[in-house]
C-alpha cells in the first residue's frame, strides 16, 4: 500500500489517479442511458400508437409484451436479454454462413436498456394520447386533417403536458438502471467504481464520489425537465 | 395516406419479430432446454426463495416505518430536521440502489475490521459484527432505500389530508400525538396505499441485486451456484422470471383485495 496518495489525491487525473476513469465511465453511462431512453421512447411511440389503434393482435401483443417486462426484475431482463440476445444472434449468424462476432457490450446495453425502457414508455404514452380530450381529436379530424397531420399537429402536442412527469421519472430510471449494466461486466461508471474501490480499498472514497455523480446527473436532468415541462405547459391553466 | 403505409410497415415488422422470437422460444422450451438440475437444487432454490421473501417483506416493512418520521419531519418539524429528511430522500433516490448496496457492503464492511484494528476490544465484543452475513448489509441498504423512496410519498399523503380534519380534531382538544395517530396517519395510510403496491413491487424487483454482494437469494442460487457449477445459464434464469412475474402478480392482487376491503368515502 505504500506510496498509494490519499483522498483527494486518488481522484487526480492521469496514471496515479482515478479521476479520469470515474468520468470516462460516467460519460459511458450517460451515453447509454441517453441511446437507451430514445430507443425506448420510439418503441414506446410504437407500441402506445398500436395499443390504442392496433388491431386486436397487435394489441395482444403490446399487452404480452408491456406486462411481462414490467413483472419481472429488471436485472434479471438485462441478464437473459444480455446473455440470450448476443448467444442468438451469433448462432443466427453461424447457421447462415457468417463468423461470429464479438458483440459490442456497449451495442448491448443500449438495446437491452431500450427494450425494458420500451415497455414502461408505451404506458406513460398511451396514458397520455387517452388523457387528450376526445373534441381535439374529432375537430382535427372534421377538419379532413390526415391521420399524419393528427399526429404532429395535435397527438404530440397535446399529449406532452400528460407526458412529461412520467417520462421525466423514465429518464432518472434509466440513468440509475445503467447501474445494472455492471453485473453482466461492462465498464460503466459503477464497474469502474467499483474497481476502483476494490484497486484502492478505499471504498467510501470512490462510492460516494460516483454517487455524487449519479446525484448531480439527476438534479440537472430534474431542473432539465421541470423547465421542459414548463414550456409544453405553456397556454394551459397553471398547476395549484 | 403515406402514414397508413408507415403504420402498416412498422406493424408488420413488429409482428414478424415479436412471432418469431415466440417461436424460437416455444423451439427452444420444447426441443433444447434442460431442466435436470432442477431435481439437484430444489433445496437451495427453496431457501434463496425463502431469502428473498424476507429481505423484501421484511426491507418494506422496516422501511415503512421509518418513512414515517422522514415524511411527517418535511410536513411539520423544525426546518433543519425538514431539509435533512429531505436530503436524505434526494440522494437516496438519486443515485442507484446496486451503488447504495456496494457503499454499505464494501464500505460498512470494511469498516469494522479497521476500527478492530485500532481498538482490539471491538474485536472481542464485536465478533458478530465482523462477521456479519452479506444478508445483513444487504438489508440495510434495501431498508434505507425504501424508506427514502416511501418518506417521499409519506409526505405527500401528511400533506394530502385535508387541513379541516386536523384542525377539527384540534378544537375538539385532542393532544397533537391524538391528532397523528387517531386522524392524520390513518388518513395518511389511507391515501398512500395505492401507490403503495406499486412501490413495494418495485422493493421486489430490486431484491435479486443482492445477488451481486454475495446473498444467496433466489437470483444468488441461480447465479453464483446453478450456472457456476453446471454452465447451464438460460433455463435458470428462466425459472427466475416466472417466479418473479408470479410474485409480482399476486401482490398486485393482494393489494387490489386490501384496497377493496378497506372503506374509503369519495
Amino acid at each position: 500500500m505504500a506510496g498509494q496518495p490519499g483522498f483527494p489525491e486518488i481522484l487526480a487525473f492521469g496514471p496515479t489517479g482515478y479521476g479520469d476513469e470515474l468520468l470516462f465511465g460516467a460519460a459511458v453511462s450517460v451515453a447509454i442511458a441517453i441511446l437507451a431512453y430514445t430507443l425506448g421512447l420510439l418503441i414506446g411511440l410504437i407500441g402506445a400508437m398500436s395499443k390504442l389503434y392496433g388491431s386486436p393482435l397487435t394489441r395482444a401483443i403490446m399487452q404480452g409484451y408491456t406486462t411481462l417486462v414490467r413483472a419481472v426484475p429488471e436485472l434479471i431482463l438485462i441478464l437473459i436479454l444480455y446473455y440470450a440476445g448476443t448467444a442468438t444472434l451469433n448462432r443466427l449468424l453461424e447457421s447462415s454462413g457468417f463468423a461470429a462476432i464479438a458483440i459490442n457490450g456497449f451495442a448491448a446495453a443500449v438495446l437491452v436498456l431500450g427494450f425494458v425502457q420500451g415497455a414502461y414508455s408505451t404506458e406513460v404514452l398511451r396514458a397520455a394520447i387517452q388523457a387528450i380530450p376526445v373534441g381535439q381529436m374529432e375537430a382535427a379530424r372534421a377538419y379532413g386533417m390526415s391521420p399524419w397531420l393528427i399526429f404532429r399537429r395535435i397527438t404530440v402536442p397535446s399529449m406532452l403536458p400528460y407526458a412529461i412527469p412520467g417520462l421525466a421519472n423514465l429518464w432518472l430510471i434509466v440513468t440509475k438502471d445503467t447501474a445494472l449494466i455492471a453485473v453482466v461486466g461492462y465498464t460503466e461508471l459503477a464497474l469502474a467504481t467499483r474497481q476502483a474501490a476494490g484497486n484502492t480499498k478505499m471504498y467510501f472514497t470512490f462510492f460516494m464520489s460516483a454517487g455524487l455523480i449519479y446525484l448531480i446527473i439527476t438534479l440537472v436532468s430534474q431542473k432539465g425537465f421541470a423547465l421542459l415541462e414548463k414550456r409544453v405547459r405553456r397556454g394551459q391553466r397553471k398547476l395549484t | 395516406m403515406n402514414f397508413d403505409l408507415l403504420k402498416m410497415l412498422i406493424k408488420g415488422i413488429v409482428v414478424l419479430i415479436l412471432v418469431g422470437i415466440l417461436a424460437g422460444l416455444i423451439y427452444w422450451l420444447l426441443t433444447v432446454s434442460q431442466w435436470s438440475w432442477m431435481s439437484v437444487y430444489y433445496t437451495l432454490l427453496i431457501k434463496g426463495l425463502w431469502l428473498t421473501l424476507l429481505l423484501w417483506i421484511f426491507s418494506c416493512i422496516l422501511g415503512m416505518i421509518f418513512a414515517i418520521p422522514i415524511g411527517l419531519v418535511q410536513v411539520t418539524g423544525p426546518s433543519w430536521l425538514a431539509a435533512l429528511a429531505k436530503g436524505y430522500c434526494t440522494v437516496i433516490r438519486g443515485t442507484p440502489l446496486l451503488l447504495q448496496l456496494w457503499l454499505i457492503y464494501y464500505g460498512l464492511g470494511s469498516l469494522f475490521p479497521k476500527i478492530a484494528m485500532v481498538f482490539p476490544d471491538f474485536r472481542t465484543d464485536f465478533m458478530w459484527l465482523i462477521r456479519l452475513d452479506a444478508f445483513w448489509y444487504a438489508l440495510l441498504a434495501f431498508t434505507l432505500s425504501f424508506a427514502g423512496y416511501e418518506g417521499e410519498i409519506m409526505r405527500g399523503a401528511f400533506l394530502g389530508v385535508p387541513r379541516g380534519e386536523l384542525e377539527a380534531a384540534r378544537a375538539i382538544g385532542m393532544s397533537p400525538w391524538k391528532v397523528l395517530t387517531r386522524v392524520w396517519f390513518p388518513r395518511a395510510v389511507r391515501l398512500v396505499l395505492p401507490t403503495l403496491a406499486g412501490e413495494v413491487v418495485l422493493q421486489l424487483k430490486s431484491t435479486p441485486l443482492a445477488m451481486t454482494v454475495t446473498v444467496m437469494d433466489l437470483a444468488g442460487v441461480v447465479r453464483n451456484r446453478i450456472t457456476q457449477d453446471t454452465y447451464i445459464v438460460y433455463e435458470p434464469l428462466m425459472l427466475l422470471a416466472v417466479i418473479y412475474m408470479c410474485l409480482t402478480f399476486l401482490t398486485v392482487w393482494a393489494f387490489s383485495y386490501i384496497e377493496k376491503k378497506v372503506p374509503q368515502k369519495r
